[in-house]
């Protein structure tokens, strides 16, 4: 099967450039300003976008992520909304791959199979489910894979390369590389070691290798661009919606704040990857 | 030649991915997946390891001051007028509760790995507080994750641990209480792979440690068969413990699972009443299985599967989830499973101080308000044990507070 991700990463494997893949949480401030800030983050530049379902006990996430996900709780943000807002957005564009990011619980509970249904209906391409390694693939990575979704799976400092092997057998779309040990939105990576990390991920496979946790502006997306095939950013993403908010209320700052921080990073990865073209 | 049926036995369990049926399990972020493996190889090691038991005994005996008495509570059986009931004093322990148990098995374990960095979670105190004496024993840095709320309402034991030379930082994060800390613990864990071992309180979180936590509290179980042998020349008809997480009634149920004459009842805390919502901490009772801190579990959820605060009078017992083992063996139908409510808890309590001279934790105070209902119904040669798992000595304003001033 061949999914938006896979295409998307091929064209801009042609461009030479690495991807921009965009995180925010859906329902973050509400759900209809949620769906105004996806509609304007293709265009923005963001190349592939990961929508988080937001759960009271995210924990792998820093305070960041986690405000993020209380205020789309709060806001009454629920699974079957998420994938309203999956199709909502879908309406407008066929082309952008769109990654359902969160954790188990969620998904156990409005059911492995209505769920993998509804989200391929929606038009979700992949899933990251942060906790679910590979010891629990039966769970929902073998019947995404079934499903035609790609489920996209975490490598991290502490996968050394015995470990590798069974951590990319069923994973597709491409592998998130965590560059730090730690949460979302940590400590700023050290790309010389992330260099090395992509290297010996990438001769375990022909898949992209994007990397995450502690990207958080131009600067910073560069230097990753430069020795991956795609850059996620998360915390800082979130934290231009937070800090757009009166009273805890979207307002006309925050569809602005987050295309200026998303435009900013296009800039960084694609400057980056003209580097790494010539 | 008929095939011989194969024994059937409660006792075998985790499989080898750590599944009590289908509860248990290693739902943890790839970071930490390398570590809780090697966590398992090292305490299979150790776990065979003549060497390693001996030292354990060696602490539980002159430092932890096991055995804990088998003692016959006498004036408490007059007065419910059933069962002859018997307190496994698990309170007289060095710290004042079975915490000790689990927690000197997990820090010889540590040390055994050459970790030097070791974090917990807390709710009502009492697990960080044997965390921190373990630590000051072995000099090894201590750092608690307490919810803010519980720093608030558990002072003394927030005062002792510092006292030991731990560092208790408070929790901000969601609800502020037991299921925060340990979130936050494990975002200490994730990002401190190389030197930190992670002390878990109770019988849950990802495989070993539902598993390890057991067999390190069952010296509780063990102990009470061989007292019960000495004192009544036979096996007890029922046990009775409190559930929070769980880790006092396991190691209690777990040497008596396949003996079938053996009643075995875990008691949950019914806050507010179980058809309060969100008014209670009763897991298997007013839960549903779902997926949270490492392993599948009875949890109390909501219909989207956001995880609901339990709520009770007790800060050990207020955690919405439950060790799997205990969603396992009560779908099995092994144990059963009750309830008791804040009201019923504060009864206990005072029963206990007052008939036992014995002041028991707000926690075990609910398993003797089950004791309370079940005892009355039993026959006097009828003999249960009730896990008196820890003092009261830290719940005392809690307690004078709700009965309006001392």
């Amino acid at each position: 099967m061949t999914t938006r991700i896979d295409t998307r990463f091929a064209a801009l494997r042609q461009e030479g450039r690495a991807a921009l893949v965009t995180f925010v949480t859906a329902g973050d401030p509400d759900l209809a300003t949620s769906l105004d800030i996806l509609k304007a983050l293709p265009a923005a530049g963001a190349d592939v976008i990961e929508i988080g379902m937001p759960f009271t006990d995210p924990m792998a996430d820093g305070p960041a992520i986690q405000a993020s996900g209380l205020r789309a709780l709060k806001g009454g943000q629920t699974m079957r909304r998420t994938l309203g807002l999956v199709a909502d957005f879908r309406k407008g564009d066929s082309t952008t791959p769109l990654i359902l990011m969160g954790y188990y619980n969620p998904i156990y509970i409005y059911g492995v199979d209505a769920f993998l249904r509804d989200a391929k209906a929606a038009g979700v391409d992949g899933l990251i489910v942060v906790d679910l390694p590979p010891e629990e693939d039966g769970e929902l990575c073998l019947p995404a894979l079934k499903a035609g979704l790609n489920f996209i799976r975490l490598a991290t400092p502490t996968t050394d390369d015995k470990r590798l092997p069974a951590v990319l057998a069923n994973t597709s779309g491409f592998v998130y590389y965590v560059s730090i040990t730690g949460i979302t939105g940590a400590a700023t990576p050290d790309s010389g070691r992330v260099g090395a990390a992509v290297a010996r991920i990438k001769a375990h496979t022909h898949l992209p290798v994007a990397v995450g946790f502690g990207v958080r502006d131009a600067a910073s997306a560069a230097a990753i661009a430069a020795i991956a095939d795609g850059v996620v950013v998360g915390s800082a993403i979130v934290e231009a919606v937070r800090g757009s908010l009166v009273e805890g209320e979207a307002s006309a700052k925050t569809i602005p704040a987050v295309t200026n921080m998303v435009a900013d990073l296009a800039r960084g990865v694609r400057g980056a990857a003209h580097a790494l073209a010539t | 030649m008929t095939k011989i049926a194969k024994q059937n036995s409660f006792r075998n369990g985790p499989d080898e991915r750590g599944h009590f049926g289908i509860f248990g399990g290693r739902f943890v972020a790839e970071t930490l997946m390398p570590l809780v493996l090697s966590l398992e190889e090292a305490y299979e090691t150790a776990k065979a390891d003549p060497a390693y038991q001996a030292e354990l005994d060696h602490f539980l005996k002159h430092y932890a001051g096991r055995p804990s008495p088998l003692y016959f509570a006498e004036r408490l059986t007059e007065r419910l007028g059933g069962a002859k009931i018997y307190f496994k004093r698990e309170e007289l322990n060095h710290t004042g509760s079975h915490k000790i148990n689990n927690v000197m098995g997990q820090i010889l374990l540590a040390r055994r790995m050459g970790k030097k960095r070791i974090i917990a979670e807390t709710g009502a105190g009492q697990h960080g507080v044997a965390t921190a004496t373990a630590c000051a024993r072995f000099g090894l840095e201590c750092i608690v994750y307490m919810g803010a709320v519980d720093v608030e309402r558990q002072k003394p034991n927030v005062f002792r641990m510092k006292m030991l030379g731990a560092e208790v930082r408070p929790v901000q994060s969601g609800a502020r209480t037991l299921k925060d800390a340990m979130n936050e613990a494990l975002r200490d864990w994730v990002t401190n792979v190389a030197d930190t071992f992670y002390c878990i309180g109770t019988a849950a979180g990802p495989h070993p440690y539902p598993a390890m936590v057991r067999d390190f509290q069952s010296v509780i179980g063990n102990e009470t068969r061989e007292q019960m042998m000495a004192a009544e020349g036979r096996l007890p008809d029922s046990l009775i413990a409190c559930i929070g997480g769980g880790s006092n009634a396991i190691g209690l149920f777990h040497p008596f699972l396949d003996d079938p004459s053996v009643e075995i009842y875990g008691v949950e805390a019914a806050g507010h009443g179980l058809d309060v919502p969100d008014g209670h901490a009763a897991s298997l009772s007013g839960g549903r299985p779902g997926v949270l801190h490492g392993n599948r579990t009875y949890l109390l959820m909501n219909d989207d599967g956001q995880i609901n605060e339990g709520h009770s009078i007790s800060a050990g017992l207020d955690y919405p989830g439950i060790g799997p083992e205990h969603s396992w063996l009560k779908e099995t139908g092994r144990a059963t499973y009750i309830s008791a409510t804040d009201k019923e808890a504060l009864a206990a309590f005072q029963l206990c101080s007052q008939l036992e001279g014995i002041i028991p934790a707000l926690e075990p105070a609910h398993a003797i308000a089950g004791a309370m209902r079940l005892a009355p119904e039993k026959s006097s040669d009828h003999l249960m044990v009730l896990n008196l798992s820890g003092r009261g000595d830290k719940d005392i304003f809690t307690v004078a507070e709700y009965l309006g001033g001392m």
